[in-house]
C-alpha cells in the first residue's frame, strides 16, 4: 500500500512539470504587453522599458523559465504588477474562501446525495425514484451561476434570509457561516445531482451480483445486507467518479464566486485577465493545476484503500 | 425475437443489421422521456434557424419609452434596461448558444476522436505523446480552461467556438482512446489485418463503426457542457460581445436589475436550462438504445 502511494505520487510530479511549463507558455502568449497594462497607456517609454527590465521580460525565455521553477520552489508567486502585492499574499487571502466553499460542497453532495441515491435505487421504478431521478437531471442541467441568481432571488431578496453577497470575515465563525450557506448550497446541490446519479447506478449494478442474491438467501435482514454487503462494495466507484466531479465543480465554483461577489481563486483569476495582470493569472492557473492533481491523487489514493485490488495490481 | 437471424460477425460497413436498428428505435420510443428531449432539442434548433421569422421585434432596438416593463400583451416576457423586447433577444440568443454548443462539440469529436483513435491504434511513442498532452489539457477545470484560452483568443463567436472546442477535444480523446483499446484485440480488427487490410481501411470500416454508438452518446450529452461554458464565459463578460443578445448576456445584465425586473434573468436562464435538459435526456435516451441489456435481448 505504501509502495502504491509513493508510486502514484512519483507519478503527478512529471504532468505536474508539464501542466506548469504549460502554465507558462500560455502566459506569455496572452496578448499586450505586462508592462504597459501595469503603467497605463500614457506611461513613457522610459518608464515602460525600466519596467520590462525590472520583471525581466527582456531575459531570454529560457532564462525566464528558471526563475518560473525557482521561485515556484521557493513559494514565490511573484509581485503583481497592476496591485503592487505579492501574488501569494493574495492568493493566501481567498484561498481558505474557495476550499471552504469547494469543501461544503463535496460534504452536501455526499450527505444528501448518497441516502437519495440509495432509496431510488431501492425503491427502484416507484415514484421516490423517479422524483430523484427528475431532480437529479435538473440539477445536472442548470448551470452554477443560473441556481445562484435563483437562491439569491428567493431566500436573499424574497425572504431576506441570508446577505446577498460577500464572503464574510472568515474568522467571524456566525458570519462566515452565513454566507456560506447560499454558495455552499448551490454547488451542493449540483454536486448532489451527481451523486445521486452516480449511486443509484452503481447499487443498481450491485444488487444484481451474485452475492447480494446469497445474502438474501441466507435470509439476512434487508437492512444487513444493504448496509454490509451491497454499501461497501457500491461506494468504490461512487468514490472515484466522486474526485473526478470535484474537478468539476472547481469550475463551477468560479461561476458561483463571481454571482454571490465571494472572495476566492475564481474571482481573482477573471479579475487578474480582467485588468491584464498576468503573474497572478499564471500563479492562480497553477495553483488551480496542483489543486487538480492533488485531488486526483487522493481519489486513486483513497481508491485504493477502498478497494483490495488495486494494491496488488 | 429468435426468428430473426443476426449476424454475429459485423460486415463491412454497417455494425448493425436491419432488425437490430428496428429493435434499437422501438427501445427509444419507449423511453418517453427520451422522446421528449429530442422533440425539445429539434424545435429549439428550428426556433435558432427561423428566429428572423419568429421573433416580434428586432432584438438590438431599443425603447426607452418602455424600459424594464414587465410581462404584457405586446412584450410576452417584458422589456429589458434599453427597452429591447426580452422574447426576441432570447430567440435570437439561441442562436449564438447552439451554434457554439453544436459546431465545438463537432470540432472537438471530430479531432479529439481522430487523436485518441491514432493513439490507441499504433500505441508506443506516439500514445504517450498523445495522451500526455490529454492529460495536461485534463490538468484544469473546463471553466478554467476555457478562460484561459479566451484570454489568449478572444471573445469572437469564432474563437469561443475554437476556445471550446480545444475544451472538448481531449474529452473525446480519451473516450476513443479508451474504446480503441477495447476493441483493437477483438477477432475481427486481427482477421482483417491478417489478410493484410491497410491501417486506414481497418479504422474506417471495422472500428469507427463499432466506436460509433459511445461517440454519438458522449456528444449529445456534451453538447449540453459547452452550451453551459458559452453561457458561463458570457456571464462573465468573456463572450460574445454585446449588443449582441447571448442568454449568459442577459442574465448578467438581468442581474443589474434584479430586484424591479428579475424576468429577465430568470427566463433567459430558462432557456439554458432547458436546452441543456433537451440534449441530456435525447443523450441518456440514445444511450439507453444502445445498451442491448435495456433493448431486451
Amino acid at each position: 500500500m505504501f509502495k502504491y502511494a509513493v508510486r502514484r505520487i512519483l507519478q503527478s510530479i512529471p504532468i505536474l512539470l508539464i501542466v506548469l511549463t504549460a502554465v507558462f507558455l500560455v502566459v506569455r502568449v496572452l496578448p499586450g504587453d505586462p508592462a504597459v497594462a501595469a503603467l497605463g497607456d500614457y506611461a513613457s517609454q522610459e518608464a515602460v522599458d525600466a519596467l520590462r527590465q525590472k520583471l525581466g521580460l527582456n531575459d531570454p525565455i529560457w532564462l525566464q523559465y528558471v526563475h518560473f521553477l525557482g521561485s515556484l520552489i521557493k513559494g514565490d508567486l511573484g509581485t503583481s504588477a497592476i496591485t503592487g502585492y505579492p501574488v501569494a499574499r493574495q492568493v493566501g487571502r481567498v484561498l481558505p474562501y474557495t476550499l471552504e466553499l469547494t469543501f461544503c460542497a463535496i460534504l452536501v453532495g455526499y450527505i444528501l446525495g448518497v441516502p437519495l441515491g440509495i432509496s431510488a435505487a431501492v425503491h427502484r421504478n416507484s415514484f421516490i425514484d423517479y422524483f430523484n431521478r427528475i431532480f437529479s437531471l435538473l440539477g445536472l442541467s442548470v448551470p452554477a451561476f443560473y441556481l445562484g441568481i435563483l437562491l439569491i432571488l428567493v431566500f436573499a431578496i424574497i425572504f431576506p434570509v441570508f446577505p446577498v453577497v460577500g464572503g464574510g470575515d472568515f474568522w467571524d465563525v456566525k458570519d462566515n457561516l452565513r454566507h456560506l450557506v447560499l454558495p455552499g448550497m448551490a454547488l451542493g446541490l449540483l454536486m448532489m445531482a451527481y451523486v445521486t446519479r452516480m449511486t443509484r447506478s452503481s447499487i443498481l449494478d450491485v444488487l444484481r451480483e451474485d452475492y447480494v442474491r446469497t445474502a438474501h438467501a441466507k435470509g439476512l435482514l434487508e437492512r444487513v445486507v444493504l448496509y454490509k454487503h451491497v454499501l461497501r462494495n457500491a461506494m468504490i466507484p461512487i468514490v472515484a467518479l466522486g474526485g473526478l466531479y470535484a474537478v468539476v465543480l472547481i469550475g463551477s465554483s468560479v461561476m458561483v464566486e463571481i454571482v454571490f461577489s465571494r472572495p476566492g481563486l475564481g474571482k481573482l483569476m477573471v479579475g487578474a485577465i480582467k485588468q491584464r495582470d498576468y503573474t497572478t493569472l499564471q500563479s492562480v492557473m497553477v495553483i488551480y493545476a496542483v489543486i487538480v492533481v492533488l485531488i486526483n491523487l487522493a481519489t486513486d489514493l483513497v481508491y485504493s484503500l477502498i478497494d483490495p485490488r488495486i494494491k496488488y495490481n | 425475437m429468435t426468428e430473426i437471424q443476426e449476424n454475429v460477425v459485423p460486415d463491412a460497413g454497417m455494425s448493425v443489421d436491419v432488425s437490430q436498428r428496428v429493435r434499437m428505435w422501438a427501445a427509444f420510443r419507449r423511453n418517453k422521456t427520451a422522446v421528449v428531449g429530442g422533440v425539445l432539442a429539434v424545435l429549439i434548433v428550428l426556433v435558432a434557424v427561423f428566429a428572423p421569422l419568429l421573433a416580434p421585434y428586432d432584438p438590438l432596438v431599443q425603447d426607452a419609452e418602455v424600459r424594464l416593463s414587465g410581462r404584457s400583451a405586446e412584450h410576452w416576457l417584458g422589456t429589458d434596461d434599453f427597452g429591447r423586447d426580452v422574447l426576441s433577444r432570447i430567440i435570437w440568443g439561441s442562436r449564438v448558444s447552439l451554434i457554439i454548443g453544436l459546431v465545438s462539440v463537432f470540432l472537438g469529436m471530430v479531432a479529439g476522436t481522430a487523436m485518441g483513435m491514432v493513439a490507441g491504434y499504433y500505441g508506443g511513442k506516439i500514445e504517450t505523446l498523445i495522451m500526455r498532452a490529454v492529460d495536461v489539457l485534463m490538468c484544469f477545470p473546463d471553466l478554467i480552461l476555457a478562460i484561459a484560452v479566451t484570454a489568449v483568443l478572444g471573445s469572437n463567436l469564432v474563437n469561443l467556438i475554437i476556445t471550446i472546442a480545444i475544451v472538448m477535444t481531449p474529452r473525446f480523446a480519451r473516450l476513443s482512446h479508451g474504446q480503441l483499446l477495447k476493441i483493437k484485440e477483438s477477432e475481427y480488427v486481427i482477421a482483417a489485418q491478417a489478410i493484410g487490410a491497410r491501417v486506414p481501411r481497418i479504422i474506417v470500416r471495422h472500428i469507427f463503426p463499432n466506436i460509433f454508438g459511445e461517440l454519438l452518446v458522449a456528444g449529445t450529452l456534451w453538447v449540453g457542457v459547452a452550451i453551459r461554458l458559452e453561457a458561463n464565459l458570457a456571464f462573465i463578460g468573456l463572450g460574445v460581445q454585446p449588443p449582441t443578445p447571448t442568454w449568459g448576456n442577459m442574465i448578467r445584465e438581468g442581474v443589474d436589475v434584479l430586484i424591479n425586473a428579475p424576468g429577465i434573468s430568470i427566463f433567459s436562464g430558462l432557456s439554458i436550462l432547458i436546452t441543456i435538459l433537451a440534449f441530456n435526456t435525447l443523450g441518456d435516451g440514445i444511450r439507453d438504445m444502445i445498451d442491448p441489456r435495456l433493448r431486451g435481448e
